[in-house]
């Protein structure tokens, strides 16, 4: 008989408890003791079943349990018996594939200059040049009649608007916003709308118009004014904050009706992860705060090293452990970046494409053209057609094979490509000049906070398994 | 599964495909029914004979055949995990008073060999 050894896995522990994360079904097992000393048992060797049996019946388990243990974890794929490799399929999603959000460009136009910025910085690659700066009513209402058409057997469907800064067209969000309610009743469907702004041009018109039609709101900001006003300025180099930071009270204080979440983009020079989350949350009101690393090559000033990522992820576990303290009196804690990780892990989401792009969402720029995602439009690269003439099929067809997960050599025997998949498109092609191409200068970023928010998973599950049931309803992105 | 607790919602799911792939055959009306298992009805319901099962309103009133006559199903068309006697060869008469199951199976004899 051949010799059983691991399986794919990621073995964590929490609150006292050890964990199996199976690779690649996303599937988390509680071990008890018989199982955790098969587990270890066969760490440094493979062995067979008999020597296996007669190991742990000296330690005094008893042979049918032991019996029992091997064929649940070989059923499980947590060890294996020689069955061999298999070769990884790539399995397209069916076509053509109904839509479920459109991010809506609706102009490229910004009113603030920061450095990093991925549309107007030195990593841009868009070339909007000759094309319109502000989407016209016209393709708005195109775009939403595109995406009421294109989502059959989709009972909801999201609208985001972007920008530029989407505020510089405020009268285009509305009438979309109103054109789009009328149309989707029309056709029986839900629609649910939601924009990201930099604050500047808030007013109590716009706000009022906000909460009135249930819009979410992500507001950029990168903290406290030292760190925002870092890269966050305007075209003459004077910082933000001061003029963002009454508006934001008032859109928090005002608008009540969904959560209102900030979004900080991390760079070498704003790293204090804990210091920006106390403030945006404590003293500005924001309900949820997530924060990203800057999309750039490496060779910029406010690139992140790999020490500087360390440090960043040092603190993302700092917060993850308040989150934690948070979770367990079953407190609201506003770390999205943990509380979004814990949803995919509970649900075991393997994903084969990292993100949606290109398959259920969709870009689209002032022009009308069709990109990959809100990263892609105006650039050569990820372009899928036009919202007249439709998906260029063809382009998204051959998008969907590069992408395909099993397709990323590298990312073949790393535990934590469930959850990351090779990773964002647009940092790809950033880095690599090519979307498909697996984010390879994040990977030991990627599996650390895995690890910390699968040993979050843990102890929750361990000691307040109640709290977990939040994440049972699939939240659609 | 007793060793591996399933803890997410991944986790559930391939525990149960892996007991529609490798778990036992049960009864209809085992007892504290195992919610998560794969339903293979074996017996009467096969050859069409009700007998364990009920009818659309749960009773036994509307089954197509008399639910006593399972007490030949259990030694003609099924399998039955108790003894029955020997119809063919030293009890043939067992059921000789037993003209109408619905009526006379009070009147089916026991036998001692």
């Amino acid at each position: 008989m051949s010799a059983y050894r691991h399986g794919e896995f990621h073995e964590f522990e929490g609150g006292g408890q050890s964990y199996l994360y199976l690779v690649p079904s996303a599937a988390i097992f509680a071990l008890e003791d018989l199982s955790s000393a098969v587990i270890g048992l066969l760490k440094e060797r493979g062995l067979t079943r008999e020597e296996i049996i007669a190991e742990l019946s000296a330690r005094g388990f008893a042979g049918p349990d032991i019996e029992d243990t091997l064929d649940e974890l070989h059923q499980a794929h947590a060890i294996s018996s020689g069955d061999g490799f298999v070769e990884p399929r790539v399995e397209s999603p069916p076509q053509p594939f109904p839509l479920q959000t459109i991010v809506m460009n609706v102009t490229n136009q910004c009113n603030l200059s920061c450095s990093y910025c991925y549309e107007y910085g030195e990593d841009r690659i868009a070339t909007p040049e000759g094309k319109t700066k502000f989407m016209s009513e016209e393709t708005a209402r195109s775009t939403v009649d595109f995406l009421l058409n294109q989502s059959p057997g989709r009972r909801m469907v999201h609208l985001t608007f972007f920008g530029g800064e989407t505020l510089l067209n405020f009268k285009v969000v509305k009438s979309s916003i109103e054109y789009a309610r009328e149309k989707a009743a029309e056709m029986g469907k839900y629609i649910d709308f939601s924009m990201t702004t930099n604050a500047t041009m808030l007013n109590s018109e716009i706000i009022n118009f906000l909460a009135e039609n249930n819009v979410g709101v992500t507001v950029s900001i990168d903290g406290p004014k030292e760190s925002n006003d870092q890269f966050r300025v305007f075209k003459n180099g004077k910082g933000s904050y001061d003029v963002i930071a009454p508006k934001i009270k008032e859109l928090i204080k005002v608008h009540r009706s969904r959560p209102i979440g900030a979004r900080v983009t991390l760079t070498a020079q704003v790293v204090d992860v804990k210091t920006i989350f106390h403030h945006l949350t404590e003293e500005m009101g924001f309900d949820e705060v997530g924060f990203a690393p800057v999309t750039t090559s490496p060779v910029r000033l406010y690139a992140i090293g790999n020490k500087g990522l360390d440090h960043v992820l040092d603190q993302f576990k700092e917060l993850a452990e308040e989150y934690l303290e948070h979770a367990l009196e079953n407190k609201h804690h506003g770390f999205s970046n943990v509380n979004d990780t814990l949803q995919e892990l509970h649900q075991g989401v393997s994903k084969a494409y990292p993100c949606g792009a290109g398959l259920g969402l969709l870009g689209v720029a002032p022009s009308g053209d069709i990109g990959l995602c809100h990263r892609f439009v105006d650039s050569p690269a990820g372009k899928l057609g036009h919202i007249d003439t439709g998906v260029d099929r063809e382009a998204q067809s051959e998008h969907l094979s590069r992408a395909h997960i099993n397709t990323k050599y590298d990312c073949h025997t790393c535990w934590a490509r469930p959850v990351c998949s090779g990773g964002c498109y647009h940092e790809a092609y950033v880095r690599y000049g090519d979307t498909s191409h697996a984010n390879l200068h994040y990977c030991d970023w990627i599996r650390g906070w895995t690890d910390v928010c699968l040993r979050i998973y843990g102890e929750i599950a361990a000691r307040n398994p109640k709290y977990l049931e939040r994440f049972d309803e699939r939240k659609a992105i | 599964m007793k060793h591996l607790k399933a803890i997410n919602r991944k986790a559930r799911r391939v525990e149960e495909f892996i007991a529609s792939e490798y778990g036992d055959v049960h009864a209809l009306q085992q007892q504290g029914p195992p919610p998560q298992r794969p339903h293979f009805p074996l017996g009467c319901s096969l050859v069409f004979s009700p007998g364990w099962e009920t009818d659309s309103a749960g009773g036994t009133a509307g089954l197509c055949q008399p639910v006593e006559r399972d007490l030949y199903d259990c030694y003609i068309t099924c399998f039955w995990p108790a003894q029955v006697p020997d119809h063919f060869n030293n009890y043939p008469d067992w059921t000789s008073k037993c003209a109408s199951a619905t009526k006379d199976w009070r009147n089916i004899d026991l036998v001692f060999p």
